[in-house]
């Protein structure tokens, strides 16, 4: 009988909670009476990272972090705050039941997400690319025919991989790291010609690379994914406050140093310098702000 | 929530749902792709087991031979070498670390590298239960065999192992449902198993409940499965008077 009952409440608990997170659709209400919002972060990608210690740093952390100093600005209230790491499984839950409210990482719009939740306008657009080695005598996607490529378990990247299988007629082995650190041991070991991840990913892990000179990321282009700042959906007074603070930090220029800041110059924890000049497409989504889906870069 | 079951039907490239829920003309879907993916973890998990069987019994044999020090001391060092070292430790050493010593192993597939790893570090486990199993014989077993003339080799063959086996496979039936649980790590050296395949497909879908309820309820079906084949040998092995589950024990 007790154990019913216990069941009976641990339902009641489980739908009331249900409710709340219905309801929780106003997030600029919610941060406000709460005193506090909650950034979602990630703790080993090109645009965000952890030094350890609970400190989370990278370009779209600290972009996320000026998106709420402007939202304190503008709703007149202190707001702490407060850091979610989130991982690629878990951040969509994590943001739709309210534990996160806005999400800066290096989550890619694309029209599958966009039926869940809401994304801010284009900050940085990532392109898809291949690393070799320097000796490697890869120099287009088509001489991968017949080698192994390694790419990381749980990103898009295997996906475009497919994709270009197919439609380029190239045969390659698949080879799949657990991570991006376990996916460049696989071609710095031999055990793959080539590593196939978004650019900055692979700029970072040959940056932090026993010998840098060794690998090369090649010209060509797997696929173009805009990385955007994740939201709530059907939030529309929250998104509009992001995105005005993204506009904002586009048009006096602070984004562009916070840029320059990331991936120009030598960045923590290992003092390395990732030389990656802003693209042109990034350069485009500035200057055109918009919150188009992946799907309508590959039309172009 | 709302499900969509119908996400293991969508071609793995252009993502439309297809009639069938299997491709054609070499396209895969997601539900080929969950099935191909368990046919790895069986795969694997089977060549382990075997591999686990066939060296834990000769190992665990080996650490209770009578008079013969040295190769008990070598029968120990296995099992606590293999023991004591973490089983995603031990895949990582086999694959990176080994290939790297030894490049002939370069050449060696992952999936074999695998069950090298997991058959071996289970047969550790095998071992201290056959040793443990024959350990358990009263003493008089032995003598008695020795008495009747037997060799050691003729004791183990028709005394000793007959009825250590028979009392071990309780804990064997665990060991064997474990491997297919610990089959999981294979997905750490690009082995397209069913923990890989949830990883991925539910990245690429983004139905990740679906997708891991399915792989969940495939990893229960195998264990389960295996499970029902070792209560079948145990009950069929079962010699009536003899072990415990004949009432009467020794």
């Amino acid at each position: 009988m007790t154990m019913k009952k216990n069941a009976m409440v641990t339902l009641l608990a489980l739908a009331a909670a249900g409710g709340a997170w219905a309801q929780a659709n106003d997030t600029l209400a919610k941060i406000k009476s709460g005193g506090s919002a909650t950034l979602g972060v990630r703790e080993s990608s090109g645009l965000g990272f952890t030094l350890g210690g609970g400190k989370y740093v990278g370009f779209h952390t600290e972009m996320g972090e000026r998106i709420i100093a402007d939202l304190q600005k503008q709703l007149g209230v202190k707001l702490e705050t407060k850091y979610q790491p989130v991982t690629s499984q878990n951040r969509i839950p994590l943001l739709q039941n309210g534990t996160v409210d806005l999400e800066c990482g290096s989550t890619t719009n694309n029209a599958a997400r966009q039926k869940d939740v809401a994304f801010a306008v284009t900050t940085y657009v990532e392109e898809v690319g291949i690393a070799v080695r320097t000796s490697s005598n890869v120099h287009h996607i088509k001489d991968l025919n017949g080698k192994s490529v390694a790419t990381t378990t749980g990103t898009t990247s295997v996906q475009q991989l497919r994709k270009h299988e197919r439609a380029d007629g190239v045969d390659f082995k698949e080879v799949f790291g657990k991570d991006h650190a376990d996916s460049f041991l696989l071609l710095e070991s031999g055990r793959a010609e080539a590593f196939v991840m978004d650019k900055s990913i692979l700029a970072a892990n040959i940056a932090k690379s026993k010998n840098p000179g060794e690998f090369k990321i090649l010209d060509d282009v797997l696929n173009v994914e805009p990385i955007a700042c994740m939201l709530r959906k059907d939030d529309p007074a929250f998104k509009k406050a992001v995105d005005d603070s993204i506009k904002r930090q586009i048009a006096d220029g602070s984004l562009a140093k916070l840029y320059d800041k990331w991936f120009m110059q030598p960045i923590p924890p290992a003092n390395v310098n990732l030389k990656m000049p802003l693209s042109p497409a990034t350069k485009a989504a500035w200057a055109n702000p918009n919150d188009k889906p992946m799907e309508d870069y590959a039309k172009k | 929530m709302s499900w969509d079951w119908q996400v293991f039907c969508e071609d793995t490239i252009t993502r439309e749902a297809t009639p069938s829920c299997f491709g054609q003309g070499g396209d895969i879907t997601y539900l080929d792709w969950l099935l191909s993916a368990w046919g790895w973890t069986v795969s694997v998990s089977l060549s382990a087991l075997l591999l686990a069987l066939l060296v834990g019994a000769v190992v665990g044999t080996l650490r209770t031979l009578p008079n013969r020090p040295w190769l008990v001391r070598a029968g120990n060092a296995w099992v606590e070498l293999f023991r004591n070292i973490p089983l995603l430790v031990q895949i990582f050493l086999w694959y990176h670390v080994l290939p790297s010593l030894f490049p002939a192993l370069q050449a060696v597939p992952g999936f074999v590298l695998v069950v090298l790893a997991l058959g071996l570090f289970t047969s550790a486990r095998v071992a201290e239960q056959v040793r443990s199993g024959i350990q358990a014989l009263p003493r008089g077993q032995r003598h008695a065999a020795m008495a009747l003339g037997m060799s050691t080799a003729q004791s183990y063959r028709y005394v000793l192992l007959p009825m250590a086996l028979r009392i071990i496979i309780p804990p064997l039936t665990s060991e064997t449902m474990n491997i297919f649980k610990n089959s999981s790590v294979a997905f750490a050296v690009s082995v397209a198993e069913l923990t890989m395949f949830a990883m991925q497909a539910q990245e690429e879908t983004s139905r990740g409940i679906e997708v891991y309820l399915a792989v969940t309820t495939l990893y229960i079906i195998s264990a389960f499965v295996i499970n029902r084949i070792m209560a079948f040998i145990e009950q069929r092995s079962r010699v009536p008077g003899l072990i415990a589950a004949g009432g009467g024990g020794h």
